[in-house]
């Protein structure tokens, strides 16, 4: 009891009525500010070890200028930039719409639709590896479900997909959206049913149809969600290796190769480790602005709803 | 004149009534679509995994002599790629389980810090959280790979844990803030009363009070460490020490490629992670929300 009227008395009146800010100033007593720092020490050490000084590596490792002479001469590297670009482009774009869309269909209150989001899910929920690798031997020319299939229904021999440059790219893009749309599809559909129901209703007493709801309520209400959720997913795809290394390979001969498959071919099979970093390094005109909006855009702190 | 507002306005009702039965139908349709969209790569992985090998190139589209006996070669290791399956299995484990529980305690520390503590410039230490969260992991992987070699941790399952850590982590930081916002700050200030101090404060109250939390973060974590493949691939190269996803991903090195095994080892491989999923989803999609809708 003496302890705590102790604290009491010794604790100033201003400390109470603005805690947060005098702690901003330098409020941490003695022992407590020891302890911050102690809790903060394992992030850091990560921070540190993990995350600056592998980058430090990397951009000493692709700092060379003869390396980006090297890579701007191989036609692999021309490929891969434009099938980056593509991939990304095609990939979020096509997703995020699609995603856009099927979160409004699964607002339907309908028993079959919550049973349907159950193995809608499933894409989401399995492991990337088996899933890529079985849409691999799915698309196979020769064996594939997908041609034994086009040929049972209507007798026709489907192409050799995955040796083609167009084909192979548009079926690592196809693996990608087919993995990640469920879970930006649950995002945006967070996001729709955090819109207030109230909008809703006072527009349609209004006599607002339903696409004029759509266009003055959820429209302007989501919009923010979706640039950040399109901008986050820029990031992703740009990063993704799994669906290019396991769908397609990178076949026929390099053909479907992005940026982040590249840059590891690079330095694991032909052992050019700075090639590789290089490589990757050339993503980030792009890479860094993203960055730099998405940590701006993160930050705020209440979703604007 | 009655006689004509009543009929138009059954003429309307017909018509809302067709209009309506159209957009179900057409919704209908489309759950047709998604069910085959979402289950097709699946059904094709559990029907060659349930096909003998050489029905595997057989062209239909199920499985002709249905067996099992894929299956028993995985599980008994009786095959070259296969033999040390479960080591593997058990190596898959232990690093999800050490990254889950590493996540876990820098994320929940870290958050503690900047949220409860208010530590000076704690701001810092959020933005390189997110810093982290938005590079991708894959361009950092060459430099990463290196760095192991200097650590001396090539090979060694602790080079996996800790890179996944340092990706799982400011996720976990991101949704314990978020989290933390919600547990009422007079309940620290109480107990600093009573005289606990810091520690006291985030073992006793902190992490109690944070639990769903620490569940859809702890998932979260797993099921990334699980479903990691390029560092896995990159810093362990030894069989003894690979984990399931190393070793599923070898099949595609040899040239007769034994496609039933592959994907009865797939199947296995992807059980666990999907389990975990279906049965902690009411968690993670509290999760998603608190994570996801940021904007």
């Amino acid at each position: 009891m003496s302890v705590t009227q102790q604290t009491l008395a010794v604790r100033p009146a201003t400390v109470v009525a603005r805690p947060v800010r005098s702690v901003w100033l330098g409020g941490l007593r003695g022992t407590d500010h020891i302890w911050a720092i102690a809790f903060a020490l394992p992030y850091a050490a990560v921070f540190f070890a993990f995350v600056v000084y592998p980058i430090c590596y990397g951009l000493w490792l692709g700092g060379q200028s003869q390396l980006y002479r090297q890579l701007f001469d191989d036609p692999r590297y021309l490929t891969s930039v434009v099938n980056t670009i593509v991939y990304v482009g095609v990939g979020v774009n096509l997703k995020m719409a699609l995603a856009f869309l099927l979160s409004g269909f699964f607002m339907r209150k309908r028993w079959w639709i919550k049973a349907l989001l159950v193995v809608f899910i499933l894409p989401w929920a399995t492991p990337a590896l088996p899933a890529y690798m079985s849409i691999h031997w799915l698309l196979n020319g020769q064996w594939g479900m997908l041609n034994n299939v086009l040929y049972m229904l209507f007798g026709i021999d489907g192409p050799v997909y995955l040796n083609d440059h167009w084909t192979g790219l548009a079926a690592n893009i196809g693996a990608y959206i087919w993995k990640n749309l469920p879970f930006w599809t649950i995002i945006l559909l967070a996001g729709r049913m955090a819109v207030p129901q109230e909008l809703y209703e006072a527009a349609e007493v209004d006599g607002a149809s339903g696409l004029r709801r759509f266009r003055h309520i959820t429209l302007p209400l989501m919009a923010n969600l979706y640039l950040v959720c399109t901008l986050l997913d820029t990031i992703f795809a740009l990063g993704d290796f799994n669906a290019t290394y396991f769908v397609s390979g990178g076949g026929p001969a390099m053909s479907t190769e992005v940026l982040a498959t590249l840059g590891i071919r690079y330095a694991f099979t032909t052992a050019l480790p700075r090639l590789g970093v290089a490589t990757v390094m050339t993503a980030l005109p792009v890479l860094i602005p993203l960055v730099f909006i998405l940590m701006r855009k993160l930050r705020v702190k209440e979703v604007q709803l | 004149m009655s006689a004509t507002v009543a009929g138009s306005r059954r003429a309307s009702k017909l018509h809302y009534r067709l209009r309506r039965y159209l957009v179900e139908a057409a919704s209908l349709a489309l759950g047709f679509v998604l069910v085959i969209w979402s289950v097709t790569p699946l059904y094709n992985m559990a029907m060659i995994a349930f096909e003998s090998h050489d029905g595997v190139f057989s062209g239909s589209i199920w499985p002709e002599h249905p067996t099992l006996e894929s299956f028993r070669v995985v599980v008994t290791q009786d095959f070259w790629y296969l033999e040390h399956f479960w080591r593997q299995f058990g190596n898959s484990f232990i690093v999800g389980l050490t990254t889950m529980f590493l996540t876990l305690l820098i994320g929940s520390l870290a958050s503690f810090t900047v949220g409860r503590l208010h530590l000076r410039n704690g701001w810092l230490l959020t933005n390189a959280a997110l810093m982290t969260y938005v590079i991708p992991a894959s361009f950092l992987a060459i430099p990463f790979y290196r760095i192991m070699q200097i650590y001396g941790l090539s090979d060694n399952l602790w080079s996996v844990i800790l890179a996944i850590t340092t990706f799982a982590t400011p996720y976990a930081i991101f949704i314990f803030s978020q989290y933390g916002r919600s547990i009422p700050m007079e309940l620290d200030e109480s107990a600093r009363i009573d005289g606990a101090n810091p520690w006291q404060i985030y073992f006793r109250i902190y992490l109690p009070l944070m639990s769903p939390a620490l569940v859809a973060v702890g998932t979260y974590a797993l099921l990334l460490a699980w479903n990691e493949y390029l560092y896995n691939f990159l810093m362990l190269s030894t069989p003894e020490s690979m984990t399931v996803a190393v070793a599923l991903a070898q099949f595609l090195n040899s040239d007769e490629s034994p496609w039933n095994l592959m994907m009865a080892t797939a199947i296995l491989y992807a059980l666990p992670p999907m389990i975990l999923y279906y049965g902690f989803r009411r968690y993670m999609a509290a999760g998603l929300t608190m994570g996801g809708v940021k904007g």
